[in-house]
Parts: C-alpha cells; structure tokens; sequence
C-alpha cells in the first residue's frame, strides 16, 4: 500500500494491485482460459473441419505465448520498476509448460492415437518434432525443478545454470514453428525476432551492470 | 479394386446427391422455387441462387461407406488457396471478393489451335460427376462429388501439336480480387504441370461445381483441375491459362521447396514429405487415421502411366 503522504501514481497503483492476493489466483484463471476457450470450441463443433489438427495448433501457439511471456517478466520489471512482477513468472513458466504438455499429449494421444511407433519414427525423422521434442524435454526439467525447495538441493548456481535452458526451448520451439510451416509465411519470425529482443535485452543488461 | 468406371447409361446419380436435388441449370431458378415449395430444401440454403447441375455419376468409390462424401459444409471451409491467405478458413471467408464471371481460359502453347475458352464455354461440354478421394500432401483427405469433364476433351480441340509433352496450368493473380497475393508465401502466379499423357488420362478433369452446385469460389471457382491421384495441390484452382510446352514446366510448390514437392506428386505412402509421414491420413470428419493408398487407391488406372520410373526419384 502507498503511504498517504506519497502521490498515487499508475505505478503505484499497478504495483499495489500486483501485490493483492487475488491478483495470483485471477492471472491464474486468465491463463486456463485458452485451453478452456479451445475445449468449449471443440466441444461445440468451433474448431472447424479438422479439430485435431486445430487442437493441436492452438496448444502449441498457446504454449509458445506462455514461454515469451515468462521470458519477458523480469525485462518488464527492470524496464517499469515493477518488482510485483517477479512473483508471476514461475507460474507463467509452468503455463508454458503446461499447455507444451498438451501440445504433445494431442500429438501423441488424439493425433497419432498412442501409434509410439509411429511417434517414434516422426521425432527420429522429422528435424522440426526433433526440435519440438528437444525444447519440450528442456521445458519438462525446468518444470520439474521449478518448486523452491529444488533450488535448495540443487544449489542456486546449478539451478540457475540449468534454468538458462529456456533460452534454448524458447529457440527450439521458434525453429519447431517456423520448420512446420509452408511456403514463406511471416508469423514464426515475428515469435522468433521477440525471443531474440528478449534475449537482446538481458545481454544489453548484463553489458551495463557493472562488473 | 477400389472404384469402378461406369458408362453413363449405367450411372446410379443417386448414390451420392438425393436424386430429388439434381436440376438442370436451365432451370435451376424455377426448379429451386419448386423445391422450396415443396420444403426440400434444408441441405441446399441458397440453392435458388445457385445454378445446379443434373448429370450422370460416371465414376465414384468402389466402397460407399469407406469413402463416404466429405460433408459439404467441411470441403467448403477447410481450404488451401493461398491467393486468399494460408489459413484453412481464409478461402471461405474472403474468396467473396473473386469475380468468376465473366471468365476465360487461354489454351496455348505448342497446339494447332490456340484457343480462349469463355466459362460459358467449359459448361457447353459434356459434365458428369466424379465422385473423388482428395488427398492433401498434409496428410488429410476428402471424398469430393465433383461435377466437370475430362481435361483430355478440351485439349483434343486446341489440337496438340506432336512437340507438345506436357501442360502447364496458371491460376488468377489478381491482387485487387486476391488479398493473400500481398505476401510472397508462394511465387505468384500459382502454377502447376502435368505431363501430356497424364492430362489425356480420363481421370484427370476440369470441375465447374461439386455437391450438384457451381464451384464455390474458394474451391477454385470458376473452373479448376482436379487430378484425384496426386497430391491436392497439383489440382491447380481457378485457371486462366493451360499452355501445352515441349519442356516440363515450373510448378508453384517446386519452387517453393523442390526436396518436399517433386514434379509428379502423386500420392505414394512409401516417399515421405520430409516433415509429414505420408503413410496415413486422417478422413477429415473422422478420428482415426487410416493407411494411405499407392496414387490414392486410382493404382490400377494410372500407374501404367509411371512404369519404368524410379517413384522416389520422381516423386
């Protein structure tokens, strides 16, 4: 809460909601929403002639959201001064996580009806599951040793080391996407070209600190 | 044996439309008038509208109930036509903008004859309707009633001269009609070939409608190419020129990306596009895949057409 004697500013105001507790539970319901959206679409004949493929896509866009998303909460809060902001971006992260499980579990459970042979030989043949498959991998560990208390046991630098990981998967599912499309289409770059300006923005961070 | 030709005397046309929705286009309006009075009409909204046909089925599957039509509503909203964006919705919601009357098609090239056919012209030919499996090299498929005639009677008029060995095809590029021409996803004009033998092969036809109805616009509309044994795009839509050539000619998506789309593109579950197995498909309205089938189950017609060729090599 901003003492009275302060002026209410946007930034106080943004910092003082971010600091609610229902603010927590309410981003968590907003990031349920696309899955919930796309199961109401499938479930009432809105994802079109071909919902597998339909659901499919939207889980994977939806999990590549949820990672830039995650990537762009600590250069948001070093830009706004919005130290509130930390506090989300596990969860982000594990949303990312979250609806990258779903992509895979549609590919390999609706998809390919548990055909693992059939899995198998895609993500062994086809470099762009390759990719997806290798930034899902990464993703999964990162879920996996996302509760605190894996920090301890791991050791803040270790964690920390792994954690840079999701530079990668954000990287391999950019490539996965702009692998999967045909002929020269715009979208997967315009993903790609955000990843890089938040990566850019880390590195030109680290360059200022100083050493 | 998977489908059966069948002269048009022997046609069953009932077997995929109602019988009692095939018109004559002559009389497409009154007898659209005359069906909705007798509240016929709940499949076809529009149907007063739109100019129908009543012909023969001359070739449908051999199996009704494993190759059942595609509903209607399905082969019409999930579309590749990229002049109108790369989305699968974007055909049906913005191909409204295409005008396909008036209409021509040159045919030109190496021919005795060059000649430009005026889409009141193509509908003077014989029509039939072909009901054919369609085969998307992203590994899903459709059953089609298509309404057309064989590609091979419009080129015996243009007369093809001994040097012509192939035809090649080219779709409308119009960027006032055509939105999706604004990004270079593909090189525009949209172009695709077929060697002369297999454009003379009676399977290979031009479509004016589908469903009993003219062509919708984002199914290629005025007239397209419909080859049911390659992949869907080799049936090249909205045409406005066919020009027979000596050398074999540049294709739209062999351009694009010659190791994933070869020249020939017939449907062949042992050559992978390198990012899609294509050993299966999914029936689009079904769940389960299913095994894909050599030329898309057309094997004993045209594969007399490929004997002696590597199909690896050229896939």
């Amino acid at each position: 809460m901003p003492s009275p004697s302060r002026p209410v500013t946007v930034k106080a105001f943004v910092s003082q909601r971010l600091s609610s507790r229902w603010t927590k539970p309410l981003v968590f319901a907003a990031a349920l929403a696309p899955m919930a959206w796309t199961v109401w679409l499938a479930l009432t004949g809105g994802l079109g002639a071909e919902p597998v493929a339909e659901g499919v896509r939207q889980s994977g866009i939806w999990a590549l959201r949820f990672l830039l998303l995650a990537l762009a909460i600590t250069p948001l809060r070093l830009l706004s001064g919005l130290s509130g902001l930390a506090r989300f971006r596990r969860m982000i992260g594990l949303f990312a996580f979250f609806y990258a499980l779903l992509h895979v579990l549609a590919y390999v459970g609706i998809d390919q009806f548990f055909d693992w042979q059939a899995v198998w030989r895609d993500i062994v043949k086809r470099p762009y599951i390759t990719v997806g498959m290798g930034a899902f991998l990464i993703l999964t560990a990162l879920a996996a040793t996302s509760p605190k208390s894996m920090v301890r046991r791991m050791g803040g630098r270790a964690w920390r080391g792994l954690h840079k990981g999701v530079f990668l998967a954000g990287a391999g599912a950019c490539l996965h996407y702009v692998m999967l499309v045909k002929g020269w289409q715009p979208t997967p770059f315009v993903y790609a070209a955000i990843l890089l300006a938040l990566l850019g923005a880390r590195l030109l961070n680290r360059a200022q600190r100083p050493a | 044996m998977l489908f059966r030709f069948k002269v048009p005397s022997q046609a069953r046309e009932d077997e995929v439309t109602p019988r009692e929705l095939f018109l004559t286009r002559r009389s497409a309006i009154a007898g659209g008038a005359a069906l909705m009075a007798a509240g016929g009409l709940p499949a076809f909204p529009g149907l007063a509208k739109a100019a129908t046909f009543q012909v023969p089925t001359t070739v449908s599957p051999q199996d009704p109930k494993l190759d059942a039509p595609t509903p209607k509503e399905s082969a019409t909203t999930y579309n590749n036509f990229y002049e109108f964006g790369t989305g699968k919705t974007d055909p049906s919601e913005r191909a409204g903008s295409l005008r396909t009357s008036p209409w021509q098609v040159v045919v030109d090239g190496e021919v005795a004859k060059p000649m430009t056919f005026g889409i009141e012209d193509l509908l003077k030919f014989p029509l039939e309707e072909r009901v054919y499996r369609l085969r998307c090299v992203e590994a899903w498929s459709m059953v089609i009633p298509w309404i057309g005639f064989p590609l091979a009677e419009l080129l015996k008029r243009v007369e093809p001269s001994w040097t012509a060995r192939y035809v090649a095809f080219q779709t409308l590029a119009d960027p006032a009609q055509m939105p999706g021409l604004r990004s270079p996803v593909l090189k525009w004009p949209y172009t695709e070939g077929l060697r002369l033998d297999e454009a003379m092969h009676p399977l290979a036809i031009l479509s004016v409608g589908m469903y009993g109805e003219v062509l919708p616009n984002q199914n290629g509309a005025p007239v397209r190419l419909v080859v049911p044994w390659k992949y869907g795009y080799k049936s090249i839509k909205s045409v406005v020129r066919i020009t027979l050539t000596r050398e074999q000619p540049p294709t739209a998506w062999n351009l694009s990306q010659p190791s994933e789309y070869g020249f020939y593109s017939n449907v062949n579950p042992d050559v992978d596009h390198p990012r899609w197995s294509q050993a299966n498909e999914r029936r689009v309205g079904e769940f389960f895949r299913r095994k894909t089938l050599p030329f898309n189950g057309y094997a004993e017609e045209v594969a007399g057409l490929y004997k002696g060729m590597d199909l690896q090599k050229f896939h």
